[in-house]
Formats: C-alpha cells, structure tokens, sequence
C-alpha cells in the first residue's frame, strides 16, 4: 500500500460518564484514492471513529490512548489552531441526513460559498463561480436555481449532491461518509455512489465511508473495517471479506440480510453464541488492558 | 386481469382462496390548505385509481420509492385516509364510506405496525398499559386479569422479557420496540396487519429476528399481511405477490417468483438493478443509470 493518508492505531476511547470503554484498541489505515467501509451494527463505535477524525466528538466521550495520524501528524498532539485547519479543510463529511444537515434558513448560494471564501478567502465573485463549478461537477440540474434555493426546495437527491458538492469544495484529503446514501432511494443511491466514485477518481480522495449496508460495501468500497462493540472484529480488502470472511460474525452478518436474488438465503439473524463469544473476548481483553 | 389473477390462483392451491380486504379504482386527493378569502386551492392526487386485493392467509409486498404513493395506499386499504374515488372492501363488504362508528369494530380485524415504534407508542406508558388497554378497549379481554394474562403468554411467544413489561418505551432497545409493536396488532387477532416499513431502522440482525417473527406469527394465527417497503430483497423473503407502485399508480403487480425473474415493467428492473448486493461485481456502479445524471 502507499503511504496512507489516515494511520489510526490502537485508539481507545472511553465515557466519562462511566468509564465504559467505546472504542478497544481500533487500528485501520486509508490510502489516497482509496475508500474504506467501516461497517457494524449500532454501537459498534463506527460513528465514535467519525466523529473523532472532524474533531467533533461529544464531550463525554474521551480519548484514552492512541495514535491517529493524518497526513503524517499525529492528531492528538497538534494544536487547536492547527487542528482548525484540518477539521472541516482537509478533512470534510458528507454526513447521513441532508435535509438536517443545511441551514434552512440560508440559501444553497451562501451555504456553498462559506467554506471558500471564508478557508480560502476568495472573493465574493469568485467564490460563486467555484460553487457553480461544483454544482456542475456533482452533476446538478440547473445549478443557477439551485443556487437560489433554499433546502427545502430541493429533493432528497438534489440536497445530498449539494453536500456532496460542499464536502469536495476544498480538496480535502480525506472525506468522512457517514451513511450517505442511507437516507435516499435505492435509483438515487446508485447515481449518489456513482458520482462519489466518479470525484474521487478525479480528485485522489480518501473517503472513511461509514455503513451498515454490506450491499453498498461490495460496491464502493476497497478496503472494510468490520467493528463490534468498539472492537475490531475483521479487516481486509473487500473481496477477501464477503467472499472468504474469516470470522464467524462476518459470516453472520453476511446471512442476515435479505437477498432478492436468493429468498431461501438470508434473514438468518446472528447466532447468541457468537454474540456472547465476542463479548466474552472483549471481557477477557479489557481485564488484561486494566491490570497492564 | 381478472383471468390471469384466476388462473395465477389455481396454479398455486386446489382451494380457491378468499379474498378477504380489496380495493378498485381507488383515488386519493390530498388537499391543500385553506386560505382565507381564497378558498381551496387545487389539491394533490397521490392514488390515480389503484386495484389491489389481499387474499385471507397471504402476504402481499407494496415496493415503490418516496412519493410514489405506498403508505397512503396502505392507509386507504384501513380507512385511515378518506378516498375521493374507487371503492373498498372487506370480506365483501363494501366499507368505503362506512361511518366511524361501523368503522370501529373492524379496527380490531384490520391492525397496523408502524415504521417508527418510538413515535408510535405513547411514551409516558407502560409496555404493559401500551398493550392491555387495546385488548380492554376491543373487548378481546374480559378483564385486566385477562388482559395481562394474554400480553405475558403472547411476550413468551414474540421472545420479550417479561421486565420490559413495566419499563416505558424509551427504555428498550429498538428492536424490542418493534416487537412490543407487533405484539399490540397480534394481540388483537386481527384478520389483517399492514406493516410500513417496519424494519428500515433497525440491524441486519435484527431486521432478520424481526422479519422471522412476522413470518411465523402469521402462518400461526391465519393473517393477511401487507408489507410496504422500498427494500425488494425485504419483499421477496417475505411475501407471496408483490405490487409495484409509481407515481400513484401500480406498475406491475404478479408473484414474487414471477415479478423479480421476469420483470415486465422497465421501471421494475430498474428498481432491481438498483439494489447493491454484498457481492463483488465491478460492473454494478457504471451498469444501468443514466451516467449518473439527476
């Protein structure tokens, strides 16, 4: 691999309301141009490791231990200021819900333009000619009213490709897609991914991209993170993961969904005994990490 | 197609089987708001004249994308949204302008799951009062006793602790909130249940719990099932025959077998091919759409 651009190693996090761990020693690495899946069901700390790479995790959730270094420094030790123009710069999101997600009370025009004129300080001017550029490039229909536009005057599709747009409006190195497409319809998921896909080739963007969707994994995805319980269950590339899993609970969760394509298959749900076989493995490695 | 749905009938049972809810030609008008001085102004229609029935013992899927007009279907199918046209029946019976106070008795016979159990059951109650108070209400209880009777044996079957009982619902996780959903229709005994998209919040784990739960339980006690959803795959592991809905009117209608081998409707292949599966296939993401524009 080169060298990625996100290396995160042996992050631990925990609730400072009770100490409870969320995440359990999580190591993954994103290349340039790559995107990773980070799958798991709720809980799994999948949104935990989100949060924590836009520097926006709640304040009960504290970082315990470990690295996460982007674009070769390690985050936890820069400061504020630095880490302000990462956030948000060089590493944006596209995030779940695209109507709660835009300010209603802001046109599309402003909304769009912030970013660049406030981080890159372009003028006015210029600032909307960028914006109309994005809008083109995220493949929208007459930009011009969109522009104008108030969310609530778009459709779902609409509103999530102007995110999309809002999010590669900097270059960011690394893109945070926390279940993008969960939100929309199936036809409008497929054009969504395609046009992630299609500037991510363009622009050499990382993307963590957040799912529980193993469908969609299959699809976008290079590299997968299977997470339980802020564990690492699995990792690998993609085929090596939904063609030969290793792990029994990747297999399961593989069984579980429904399958258009073969009725007799899926809707087996997770067996108790792997459920109780992975919490018995993080019982037995939290006792060792606390008398370390 | 009366000879096709005949001839689809005899293929499947030697028993012809009854229809027990259907509607014709029925249309649906949401109107706009009233404003003063200006009176109504135009009015969306949402149903452009659908035909469906639902046989006793059957599970039917409704698949369509947002807007396409599947829930307010439903809805009209439980006389819970008025329709402008068409008419609706129940075991023969016409009901379409029944008044509520006919209309009452055969709530219990027709129930409903809804998408989003955490807004549909009232939060300030217990599970325990969420349950009995229909079966009182219904007079399908003769008594609390009875009442709580009935709601302990049905949480054994549909694999609820018993200590939720006194919890309220923010309390559960949510698929135990969607399971506390399908015990309060059950309970009732109805002859039909309408579940909208009742597992697309949840885990792939849980939806499969869930799913096998509703399976079982209508094979169990007899019951006619609607299921709406967007999700195909979660239609075909789960239902008989299916309707395509679009724009307010179905697209295509046949067995589940038939419709996903041999979709007639473009638009049904669409929807289709537009299903990510969890298997490696290069071509997927560039197959099919329209390069990717709006």
């Amino acid at each position: 691999m080169t060298n990625p651009i996100l290396r995160i190693s042996d992050l631990n996090a925990i609730s400072d309301l009770d100490g409870r761990p969320i995440l359990r020693g999580v190591s993954l690495d994103v290349a340039p141009g790559q995107t990773l899946g980070l799958v798991g069901e709720s809980g799994a700390g999948k949104s935990t490791i989100a949060k924590a790479l836009l520097g926006i995790l709640p304040r009960t959730v504290r970082i315990a231990s470990g690295r996460v270094v982007f674009d070769g420094r390690d985050l936890r030790e820069l400061p504020e200021r630095e880490l302000n123009r990462i956030f948000g710069d060089q590493i944006a999101l596209i995030p779940q819900d695209p109507l709660t997600s835009l300010n209603p009370g802001r046109r599309i025009e402003r909304q769009l333009t912030d970013g660049l004129r406030l981080r890159r300080k372009l003028p006015w001017r210029q600032a909307r000619i960028r914006a109309l550029q994005l809008l083109e490039e995220v493949r929208v229909r007459e930009p011009e009213r969109v522009m104008r536009s108030f969310p609530h005057e778009l459709s779902g599709g609409t509103r999530q490709r102007v995110l999309i747009a809002a999010a590669f409006a900097l270059e960011p190195k690394l893109i945070i897609a926390d279940e993008p497409t969960t939100a929309l319809d199936v036809t409008v998921q497929k054009q969504v991914l395609r046009l992630m896909r299609d500037l991510q080739t363009h622009h050499r963007t990382a993307i963590v991209f957040v799912t529980h969707d193993l469908g969609v994994v299959a699809q976008i995805c290079d590299r997968v993170t299977l997470l339980f319980e802020g564990r690492v269950v699995e990792s690998g590339t993609t085929a090596e993961m939904l063609e030969t899993p290793k792990h029994p609970y990747t297999k399961a969760l593989i069984a579980a969904g429904p399958r258009y394509d073969r009725p007799d298959a899926g809707l087996q749900p997770v067996g108790d005994e792997i459920i109780n076989a992975l919490r018995a493995d993080i019982v037995a490695s939290d006792g060792r990490e606390s008398h370390a | 197609m009366p000879c096709e749905r005949i001839s689809s009938r005899l293929t499947e049972e030697k028993v012809m089987p009854e229809t027990l809810i259907a509607a014709n030609g029925i249309e649906v008008v949401y109107r706009a708001r009233r404003r003063a001085g200006r009176g109504e102004i135009g009015g969306v229609k949402v149903l452009h004249g659908v035909d469906i029935y639902i046989d006793r013992h059957e599970t039917i899927g409704i698949v369509g994308e947002s807007g396409s007009g599947k829930s307010t279907l439903g809805r009209a199918l439980l006389r819970l949204t008025e329709v402008t046209a068409g008419s609706i029946t129940f075991e023969g019976r016409n009901i379409t302008h029944l008044p509520d106070s006919q209309i009452v008795p055969l709530r219990r016979r027709m129930q409903m799951i809804f998408q989003d159990p955490m807004s549909s059951l009232n939060p300030r109650r217990s599970i325990r009062q969420i349950l009995t108070e229909p079966l009182l209400f219904h007079r399908v209880a003769t008594d609390k006793a009875d009442a709580n009777r009935r709601v302990r044996r049905f949480f054994e079957r549909v694999a609820l602790p018993l200590s939720c009982l006194d919890r309220a619902p923010h309390e559960l996780s949510g698929g135990q909130r969607q399971r506390v959903g399908i015990a309060r229709a059950a309970l009732l005994e109805p002859d039909f249940v309408l579940a909208d998209e009742i597992v697309s919040g949840l885990d792939v784990s849980t939806q499969a719990q869930t799913l096998n739960l509703l399976k079982a339980l209508s094979r169990e006690m007899g019951l006619a099932m609607a299921f709406i959803s967007h999700d195909l795959s979660v239609i075909r592991s789960v239902c008989d025959r299916v309707y395509v809905m679009r724009h307010g009117v179905i697209a295509e209608h046949g067995r589940c077998d038939h419709v996903f081998a041999q979709p007639k409707d473009p638009y049904t292949q669409l929807l289709i091919d537009a299903i990510p599966l969890p298997r490696i296939d290069p071509g997927w993401l560039t197959r099919g759409t329209d390069g990717g524009n709006q």
